[in-house]
């Protein structure tokens, strides 16, 4: 029997359309629930967030104008500089040294070589910092649940470029993706009350925060540690200027217990101890 | 001189008749574009990330160029049985070395003109600025290091028995030097006995290629570098090209060319 080729090729087109129909629905769950529309997260697989870090060392390197140790230098494993930027860290004379990796050139090929590379320790300014932004939206991208990503880019959008609105959708979706997330809650609510200038919204959204991270298990609570006294303090410092006095001092107390300077902390309750008694007749 | 050049300009007929440039070409400049349409954050002006890509794909370009071109050149010669009638004239085996040479290293200097005209109509359509110097130098730089590598490609086209092993082996090399090169007196701090001094030894007696990237200074605006270290690095680069064409004229010399 011979069988007509375009017999043989609606039979094929009936079967894959059978097929697709039949595995779609199922499809959906094999992906368990994340976002499948990710191009790059379906081509990559888990392999994804090696190239997410990657990309994100990118940045860093961005932000540094190419000055960047390599995997055979000695500081090539010390924290991003984009990172400690974004918790408000200014650069000391000591922390230049310090990222000083190139040291003294160790023979004389290594000397005439430095005239070939970038060998002056600067940062982006001046509206360039918008340069590291590819390489965190693709971080982005590849890793959702990068919560450093997050809160570098909107630290970037919304303090070097002045783009508020871009900083806060930003912060949005890394919500979106990691909804428990207080690193992300307490950046979306300095947004609120910094850029913005709605106490309220900050508030509710850093007493979620709080909320979120006494519902962490105690390991995250662990490495949240941080996170919470900023947070808190941040609830201190607004409940004082709304003039809610008494919750600011409560806020305080409970950055107290996770603080490494609970001294300070207490000098900050005598003097809000102080504007009471001021104000009581 | 005159026979040199004419070996010369066979081999930079055969680059523009074949597909290869312009298959590279097209490539680049439909990544570069894809590249230059994302749009990040609704931001207009970014730009490095751009330059970023155009570079590393006209830096791939220009050595599969270079090295693919080079490596077929002597063996392709000898399967076609056209080397015979070449040597017939009055041509020495020097000149041909010389002239096959010449002859890859200007072909590869033509496409990096065109690559780099491209990247400098890109970058300043974003940009607004012409930092010509810096793509000059960048542009010189690289076209010394291909002058190093077609002349070792060259020598390896003698030895090696396929041009796919040439390239392969070609490819290895200059990745491994241009990306360990600079760093093997570190790695070799931390070895023990005698991968110290090996590792030590091979660090001080290998060409140097990663002085050649510039891009660096392109992508990130850091202006240019002295022009007294370019001259240098051009000379240091003379040296070794001429070092490795000296082998492959000795290699030559001294080939059967029947079996």
């Amino acid at each position: 029997m011979k069988a007509s080729p375009f017999f043989i090729l609606a039979g094929l087109a009936t079967l894959a359309f059978t097929l697709a129909v039949k595995l779609e629905p199922e499809a959906a769950g094999w992906t368990q629930g994340q976002n499948s529309g990710n191009f790059l997260g379906l081509m990559f697989g888990d392999g994804r967030k090696l190239l997410a870090n990657q990309f994100f060392t990118m940045a860093d390197v961005y932000f540094h104008s190419g000055y960047y140790p390599s995997i055979f230098d000695k500081n090539s494993s010390e924290q991003k500089e984009i990172i400690s930027a974004s918790h408000g860290k200014k650069e000391t004379e000591e922390d230049e040294k310090n990222e000083d990796f190139l040291g003294r050139p160790k023979d004389w090929i290594d000397a005439f070589g430095r005239n070939f590379k970038i060998t002056t320790h600067t940062h982006l300014e001046h509206g360039n910092e918008r340069e590291i932004l590819p390489w965190l939206r693709l971080a982005a991208d590849l890793d959702p649940h990068k919560i450093d990503t997050f809160t570098v880019g909107a630290f970037f959008l919304r303090d070097h470029l002045n783009r508020p609105d871009q900083a806060e959708a930003f912060l949005r979706e890394g919500l979106r993706q990691n909804p428990d997330s207080a690193e992300l809650l307490f950046e979306l609510g300095r947004f609120y009350n910094d850029s913005a200038h709605e106490v309220d919204r900050a508030r509710n959204v850093w007493e979620l925060g709080v909320r979120k991270f006494l519902q962490a298990s105690p390991a995250d609570q662990k490495e949240d540690k941080l996170i919470f006294e900023e947070i808190v303090v941040h609830l201190a410092y607004l409940e004082e200027q709304s003039g809610n006095y008494a919750q600011a001092i409560n806020w305080f107390r409970a950055a107290q217990k996770v603080s490494p300077n609970p001294g300070a902390l207490e000098a900050q309750i005598v003097e809000i101890q102080k504007k009471i008694s001021a104000k009581q007749p | 001189m005159n026979k040199i050049f004419a070996v010369a300009g066979v081999v930079i007929k055969e680059l523009y008749r074949r597909k290869d440039f312009y298959v590279l070409f097209v490539l680049t400049a439909l990544l570069t574009f894809a590249a230059g349409a994302v749009n990040f954050f609704h931001d207009e002006k970014i730009i490095r990330y751009v330059k970023d890509v155009c570079l590393l794909l006209i830096w791939v370009c220009s050595l599969v160029i270079a090295i693919v071109t080079t490596a077929r050149q002597i063996p392709a010669e000898r399967e076609a049985r056209t080397i015979f009638p070449l040597l017939a004239k009055p041509v020495s085996r020097w000149e041909v070395i010389v002239g096959k040479f010449l002859g890859c290293w200007l072909a590869t200097g033509i496409a990096l003109v065109v690559f780099y005209f491209f990247f400098a109509v890109i970058a300043s359509s974003r940009e607004h600025t012409w930092p010509l110097a810096t793509y000059l130098q960048a542009a010189w730089m690289q076209w010394s290091l291909l002058a190093i590598v077609i002349a070792m490609v060259m020598l390896g086209s003698i030895y090696f028995a396929a041009p796919s092993s040439t390239s392969t082996i070609s490819f290895i090399l200059v990745a491994g030097m241009m990306l360990v090169g600079g760093h093997l007196n570190k790695i070799a701090l931390q070895q023990p006995e005698p991968m110290q001094s090996v590792l030590a030894v091979i660090y001080f007696i290998m060409p140097h290629l990663e002085w050649y990237y510039l891009s660096d200074f392109v992508v990130y605006n850091m202006g240019s570098v002295p022009w007294v270290k370019i001259v240098a690095a051009t000379l240091y680069a003379a040296a070794w090209t001429g070092f490795f064409l000296v082998l492959a004229w000795v290699g030559f010399r001294h080939k059967n060319l029947t079996t």
